[in-house]
């Protein structure tokens, strides 16, 4: 029988190179892991060999370089479909990141399936890459976008979503877990709503991928979309998985090289499934440093992330509680380490200053949730985000520092 | 820590805290809002201006403690002064936070306003301290579209 075992997070920490550096003469105290991760020496090591030894393109060379690098290239799209419990790698298609992934649906599954009077379900918590790429197609369409509300504690009103939907619901766009207030949704539950009415969900999967297993075809949606930065690998490359039937349906989204089958001037054929959608040379090193990312998740194991990151959550929900004027945004009963809050008498960009100036790295800022935002009434937020490279002495140093900060402005 | 000092130095933080001349004026001739998408701040210049002299200047909006002091201590620094001078100023101080470092950071007329130096060294709160200047040089060139400074 195997057992749980908590995370070792300082030897976790020895395999993040970046945390042996200082910040403003501090040890780095790296909040903003909603934002982007850290990347561990596997990642690094996994770009920075293929640069050196094994470069070539991919699906071009009749030679052994080239060769090598599209069976690397072939068997991260394998990593990537194992991750997250896709049917099969065709289903698996490199993107740059969430945004483009979704951006992609609604081009190319939007164009097609939209019509004037449609309508798309989103949420009120969603990212702006969540709400513009619909809000773009639905412009042109003709259709229009519908938002699911969230509650005071920061969660969907599902009552509100099954009212909601209606005849001209033609698809689901929502985020799986929130960027601004950590909180988990019930994407089960939406998901059978909309199954009942034979519409398809797509989940925006960039903060759940780093804070727990996903398996999208457990969770039973219809596309999923994520980007590897958020999950300790490289910037630029994502990925959106779909249905393989949808997927085959849809349009090409970019037209050019690797993506065709045969051209004439008269005529193009595309090529199969997932190429049809990766339009000229893509990200391969990145692709390969996804990999490394996903494994190197996989060997730390989910149970032993999800128990640490919950004890560091309770540890900073604790310690924000005892700094007077704290004040959080939302309250959700299901959440990741993800909080949002604003000082009184404190602007939180000049709350981020005093931070920084601790060695504290947060976001000051709307999250690109403007909507959301506004919905807490506030124009902006101080968000503290957690990684299992973090410490309880992070989540302390965070209360000192916005103590601090109190003291600055207030005093 | 000393850095920290010298961005917020006791008289913007006095000014944050009770900024001066917010409000809007009864005979207004020029306005302008400004807004930084960044991080929310957003501001409106009221001017009453007559015969090229700036008679009154005002300010509304909110933001954080840098672009309010900046809003606050620009209205007492023009207040009387001509619209040249208003331009003026305003290049001085936009020279005083973005200069390379090498050419330095002469204060020229901006007195009082060079308390603002410390923001050099905080590249990304430059547009907090100059928001409320940019919106002013449009509100003096009467443009009616809101200004950005991202």
């Amino acid at each position: 029988m195997k057992t749980e075992t908590l995370l070792d997070v300082a030897r976790v920490r020895r395999d993040f190179p970046i945390f042996s550096r200082s910040v403003r003469g501090k040890p780095l105290v790296y909040l903003d892991n909603a934002n982007s991760t850290q990347k561990p020496r596997a990642v690094i090591d996994a770009e920075r060999r293929f640069y050196e030894t094994g470069y070539a393109n991919i699906h071009r060379g009749v030679y052994l370089l080239s060769q090598e690098a599209t069976e690397a290239y072939d068997r991260a799209r394998e990593r990537v479909a194992r991750f997250i419990g896709a049917a099969s790698p065709n289903e698996i298609v490199f993107v740059r990141g969430t945004t483009e992934a979704i951006n992609l649906v609604a081009a190319s599954w939007g164009r097609k399936a939209l019509a004037a009077g449609d309508e798309v379900l989103i949420s009120e918590m969603e990212h702006h890459s969540g709400i513009v790429p619909w809000q773009l197609v639905c412009e042109e369409r003709g259709a229009s976008l519908r938002v699911i509300p969230v509650t005071d504690e920061g969660e969907l009103d599902l009552a509100a979503a099954e009212r909601l939907f209606s005849p001209k619901t033609k698809i689901v766009s929502l985020i799986h877990v929130s960027n601004a207030l950590g909180t988990i949704n019930p994407v089960e539950a939406i998901v059978a709503m909309a199954k009942a009415r034979g519409v398809p969900v797509l989940l925006d999967g960039a903060q759940a991928i780093s804070h727990g297993p996903i398996d999208v075809r457990a969770l039973g949606c219809d596309f999923y979309a994520f980007s590897g930065h958020k999950l300790f690998g490289p910037t630029g490359i994502g990925v959106l998985w779909g249905r393989e039937s949808l997927l085959d349906a849809m349009p090409p989204y970019q037209g050019g090289g690797n993506m065709i089958h045969t051209v004439t001037f008269a005529k193009t054929t595309f090529a199969p499934l997932p190429f049809k959608f990766e339009a000229g040379t893509v990200n391969i090193a990145g692709t390969l440093g996804l990999h490394a990312a996903m494994d190197y998740v996989d060997a730390l194991t989910w149970p032993a992330i999800e128990v640490h990151e919950r004890a560091l959550l309770d540890r900073m929900l604790a310690a924000l509680g005892e700094v007077e004027g704290v004040r959080l945004l939302g309250a959700p009963r299901r959440r990741v380490g993800v909080v949002s809050l604003t000082v009184d008498g404190v602007h939180p960009h000049d709350a981020g200053t005093v931070l920084d100036a601790e060695g504290i790295a947060v976001r000051a800022g709307h999250h690109c949730a403007q909507p959301l935002m506004a919905r807490f009434g506030v124009p902006a937020a101080i968000r503290a985000s957690l990684s299992f490279y973090n410490t309880p002495e992070d989540c302390d140093a965070l209360a000192a520092g916005l103590r601090r900060a109190i003291e600055v402005f207030r005093g | 820590m000393s850095e920290l000092r010298e961005l917020y130095q006791e008289v913007i933080l006095d000014h944050s805290k009770r900024p001066r001349n917010f409000r809007r004026p009864g005979s207004v001739t020029n306005e302008a809002h400004g807004r930084n998408p960044l991080c929310g701040d957003t501001l409106t210049v009221f001017l009453d201006v007559r015969d090229g002299t700036i008679r009154d200047i005002a300010w509304e909006g909110h933001g954080c403690a840098i672009s309010t002091a900046s809003a606050s201590m620009m209205t007492e620094s023009l207040k009387g002064k001509t619209i040249e001078d208003g331009k003026s100023l305003f290049e001085w101080f936009h020279r005083l936070l973005t200069a390379p470092p090498d050419l330095g950071a002469p204060a020229g007329p901006l007195g009082k306003l060079a308390v603002f130096t410390g923001v050099r060294e905080f590249p990304v709160r430059v547009k907090c301290a100059t928001l409320a200047w940019h919106t002013l040089k449009a509100a003096l060139e009467r443009e009616t579209t809101p200004v950005s400074t991202e």
